[in-house]
């Protein structure tokens, strides 16, 4: 039988994939993709516990729908820094932010 | 039943997830993305969260990605082969991620977590839902509407062409 461990054990595991892509990652669009993940996951975490220990509530599902909102307005958001930091650098390698390293 | 979806969602999640990781071409990592989005989305119906699923669907694989891969598009003149992590950076970066990895696990199988048999399926969900974010979440739901127009005002303006900066200034 599939329980809650499953699936906090599977959202840990892409946890740590998102983090992962975070790390090793220089392209800026690729770090992006990292932070949906790990938002990801902890959706899954969300609803799983939402599904096997709140019974009839529905906050854990809420929760989720508010982070789904707020991924897509943080995508939004950090795209259009890309491409102001592409039309300024011409380039999308975060190492090249350093104009305001003392 | 539940059990062989639970595996195939799984799967289909933990490729996705392992596939962005690893590729260093920024279009095939997108389209890993994508299989991850459509497993957890899977999860989600499994978990008895259908609108959540179909939200999911809809605004991450149909919104969230189409921008990223626009995204990828729009910056693409870029050389992608310089964009590698030096050896030592990916060393340190598989060692903290292990560490951490390690650690939430041992906490989540060591942990007893109060759990209770999984209500039947709620045949009004979406009424539920309605009535939630109109009810107890009426504040957060407003507060995202405002969020979302400042964003949509940021990004365009933030996106907008000009000459660079640093130019402009010492005039």
């Amino acid at each position: 039988m599939i329980g809650l461990t499953h699936y906090l054990i599977l959202a840990a595991i892409v946890f740590a994939c998102g983090l992962l892509t975070v790390l090793t990652k220089r392209h800026a669009i690729g770090i992006l993709m990292g932070v949906e993940l790990m938002l990801n996951a902890a959706n899954i975490n969300l609803v799983a516990f939402n599904f096997y220990t709140t019974g009839e509530k529905l906050d854990g599902q809420i929760f989720a729908l508010f982070v789904i909102v707020l991924a897509a307005a943080e995508a939004a958001v950090a795209l259009a820094i890309f491409f102001n930091f592409y039309n300024n650098f011409g380039s999308v390698d975060v190492d090249r932010a350093s104009e305001l390293k003392g | 039943m539940q059990i062989i979806l639970f595996y195939t969602f799984a799967a289909l999640t933990l490729i996705g997830a392992i596939g962005v990781v690893a590729s260093s071409n920024i279009v095939r990592a997108a389209v890993q993305l994508l299989v991850a989005l459509l497993g957890v989305a899977g999860l989600y119906f499994l978990l008895g969260a259908e609108f959540l699923a179909a939200a999911q669907l809809v605004i991450y694989v149909g919104g969230t990605l189409v921008l990223i891969i626009f995204g990828v598009m729009l910056t693409a003149r870029a050389s992608l082969k310089l964009l590698q992590p030096t050896r030592t950076e990916r060393a340190l970066a598989i060692l903290s991620t292990a560490i951490l990895l390690a650690s939430l696990i041992t906490a989540i199988v060591t942990t007893r977590f109060a759990q209770i048999e999984p209500v039947a399926h709620n045949a009004y969900l979406v009424r539920s839902i309605g009535q939630a974010l109109l009810g107890d979440y009426l504040l957060p739901f407003e507060l995202a509407s405002v969020l979302l127009l400042a964003v949509m005002i940021g990004a365009a303006y933030l996106a907008k062409k000009r000459a660079p900066i640093s130019r402009e200034a010492t005039r």
